[in-house]
């Protein structure tokens, strides 16, 4: 009935959506609550490379994901920098 | 079905500072480990630990151990267990040492030594004067510990199962724990993770409150799978507070805001809390100031469209001290709520911030339950550690720089405890298929079609309820009508469905189960603090405004069958020093 050692299948097509909505989950509320709500509110209207822009800021750590999303740092990556001032202007109150 | 199986010596679940600290000690020991994790471990909550890590050091000011137990008990209100806190203090020194020595950077003093703040609550010889006791990596200890941890791991050759979901613990008849079914999120497969120990790390839950600081993954899952499993949990009513998150969104508004001279004002302009502390007034202790928040929105006294919130008034101490002294601040309500406190109040509620209760646990991370005629019966192959866990060092109330450390010394416990079991258990024990059954029956819920009620409103409807009839105004009254919403939410979860039932990376599925998770800890919260009489440390009620000693001073355990309460006494006997008898806790 079962199988050892059993590895899964990666990179399946069509998940890319999904994954980054996943990896939206952080370890701090301040980064949950930019990501998650812009992620809701705009991520169907993001261009291919804005996306490409937005996976890339995803990979960063924690820290300095916060210091780029509270405006103390400016990432070196143009789009990058573009995409968390799309963030940060999204925020409702 | 087939379902795949891996086999390890020992199972983690969580990655945040305790399960690696744990797994660290195990993979280094060569065991075989697999950590379990629902996201990247470097993006579990320890990362926003920023305030540090207690150890009796004395590289400022003079200190001891024993002074540093001296403190953790007064501030858990005298529900502290005295052993547990006596091995957490003794062995704080030495776990910062072994942290430093795995690629910590903590901050230095100009002798070299690691620099060390003080903190609230902290005291020299026993009630004395301020300490400094508190060992930080800048404003960044919990991500330096994390990212540390996780290095370590990936060389002593961890074996990590990261954005998966652990469902349910897999027990077999004698009540042994054998590892745990788990769901890989990106391809929704399920996996069985046979394994002779199962630490649970998964952190709080501070997600049962609307207004929290927590990270939205803190959903209780390790608690809730252990109450599945009929374990019960222990002190679930002790919930910490802080009195000032941005309303509505829960990010911390540190005190250094009122330290400064900032004002709480109501709808009417007034400085209310010079009715409810008339000396200390915005610098009272965070309970009273968190009570006052509460009672002024209850009374139809709060601001905005709703009425349900106060407002933090900084713009009197003008723009150049905001600047300079609180510019973390302002950038956090410029960026949540587009308000620059240099001329406009920030809007601000009581935030739920820690879980002081948890899977109860002796001090060597076994669960410990009243399985047969002892009140401490140790739950063969499970351990717990951190948030989730209830050791119980906090007891009542945590002080500052304790988390971090509990976190560290307990999941450096377990993992020296597992070391033990290893050696004397060689062996898997067989796993029968209605263990697994179980859980997969929890999986097959949320693939049922047809119309429900939705689950991100169940979960909203939830946080608002517990916010309102569990949060920091807590009455015979309030209580007993959260017990009835709750326990009507959990009958509509019955009925809940999710839209979605592909399998790839369907995050819809898993918010269902946490919500699962959430539901069956906020009864346990709800249910136990409507039994406390008495006020102690976080848990206040304002018709039981004193301390009960004589009645209360023992732990409450929650069990998931029938919603039953039991209680156990608190351990006072330290391991080698005399007692703390309870005393009228005064700061």
């Amino acid at each position: 009935m079962y199988i050892e050692n059993y590895e899964p299948q990666r990179d399946q097509p069509g998940q890319q959506k999904s994954r980054l909505y996943w990896q939206c989950r952080r370890g701090m509320l301040e980064l949950d609550s930019l990501l998650q709500d812009f992620f809701k509110q705009q991520f169907d209207a993001l261009t291919a490379q804005q996306r490409a822009s937005f996976e890339l800021l995803l990979q960063s750590p924690d820290d300095l994901l916060l210091e780029y999303l509270m405006g103390r740092v400016v990432p070196m990556d143009a789009g990058m920098s573009d995409v968390v001032a799309k963030i940060r202007q999204s925020v409702t109150v | 079905m087939a379902i795949a199986k891996r086999k390890f010596d020992s199972l983690v679940i969580g990655a945040g500072g305790g399960g690696l600290r744990a797994a660290l000690q195990l993979s280094r020991a060569e065991a075989t480990v697999a950590v379990v994790s629902k996201v990247f471990p470097t993006r579990s909550h320890t990362v926003a630990a920023q305030g540090g890590m207690n150890a009796a050091l004395a590289n400022v000011l003079p200190d001891n151990w024993h002074w540093h137990m001296y403190d953790t008990v007064k501030g858990s209100d005298y529900l502290g267990d005295q052993d547990a806190i006596e091995y957490m203090c003794r062995a704080a020194s030495h776990c910062v040492i072994e942290l430093e020595h795995s690629g910590v950077p903590f901050s230095r003093l100009d002798n070299g030594k690691i620099y060390q703040r003080p903190f609230g609550g902290q005291s020299q010889n026993f009630g004395g004067d301020q300490a400094a006791r508190t060992c930080a990596a800048a404003d960044r200890t919990g991500h330096a510990i994390l990212h540390a941890l996780y290095q370590q791991n990936i060389r002593a050759k961890t074996h990590f199962f990261d954005e998966y979901f652990a469902v349910d613990l897999l027990k077999d008849d004698e009540g042994y724990v054998l590892g745990a079914l788990v769901l890989d999120i990106e391809t929704g497969e399920p996996l069985i993770i046979e394994a002779k120990t199962t630490l649970l790390a998964t952190g709080g839950v501070g997600q049962l409150f609307r207004t929290n600081t927590n990270a939205r993954i803190n959903t209780g899952d390790g608690m809730a799978m252990a109450l599945r499993a009929g374990i019960p949990v222990q002190d679930m009513e002790f919930f910490q507070f802080h009195p000032t998150g941005i309303a509505g969104k829960g990010m911390l508004i540190t005190e250094g805001v009122r330290g400064e001279g900032g004002y709480l004002i109501n709808k009417d302009g007034e400085r209310f809390m010079e009715r409810y502390a008339p000396h200390a007034r915005d610098l009272a202790s965070r309970d009273i100031v968190s009570r006052a928040i509460a009672i002024e929105v209850r009374e139809g006294r709060g601001c905005g469209p709703r009425g349900d919130h106060v407002l933090l008034k900084l713009d009197h101490l003008g723009a150049d001290v905001i600047h300079k002294r609180l510019p973390g601040i302002r950038e956090t309500a410029i960026t949540f709520v587009h308000v620059d406190p240099v001329d406009t109040p920030i809007p601000v509620f009581p935030t739920a911030h820690y879980t002081m209760g948890g899977i109860p646990t002796n001090r060597f991370g076994q669960v410990v339950a009243p399985l047969g005629q002892l009140v401490e019966e140790p739950v063969p192959g499970l351990y717990a550690a951190g948030e989730c866990a209830c050791v119980s060092v906090h007891g009542a109330n945590r002080l500052g720089g304790n988390s971090l450390l509990d976190i560290i010394v307990f999941g450096r416990a377990a993992g020296n405890h597992i070391i033990g079991y290893l050696q004397e258990n060689h062996y898997h024990r067989p796993l029968h298929a209605d263990s697994v059954d179980r859980g997969m029956q929890r999986l097959a819920r949320w693939d049922q079609q047809g119309d429900g009620e939705s689950v991100d409103n169940l979960r909203m409807e939830l946080q608002r309820e517990m916010e309102n009839h569990c949060g920091v105004f807590r009455t015979a009254e309030v209580l007993q009508d959260g017990v009835v919403k709750i326990k009507a939410i959990e009958q509509r979860l019955q009925h809940a469905r999710i839209k979605d039932h592909s399998k790839i990376f369907n995050t819809a599925r898993i918010e269902a189960m946490e919500l699962e998770n959430m539901v069956d800890l906020a009864l346990a919260t709800v249910i136990s603090a409507q039994a406390r009489q008495e006020s102690r440390g976080a848990h206040s009620r304002v018709d039981f405004p004193e301390r009960d000693d004589v009645h209360w001073m023992k732990h409450t355990l929650f069990f998931k069958e029938g919603y039953k309460l039991d209680y156990k006494p608190v351990r006072t006997k330290p391991l080698s020093v005399d007692s703390f008898p309870p005393q009228k806790r005064v700061y």
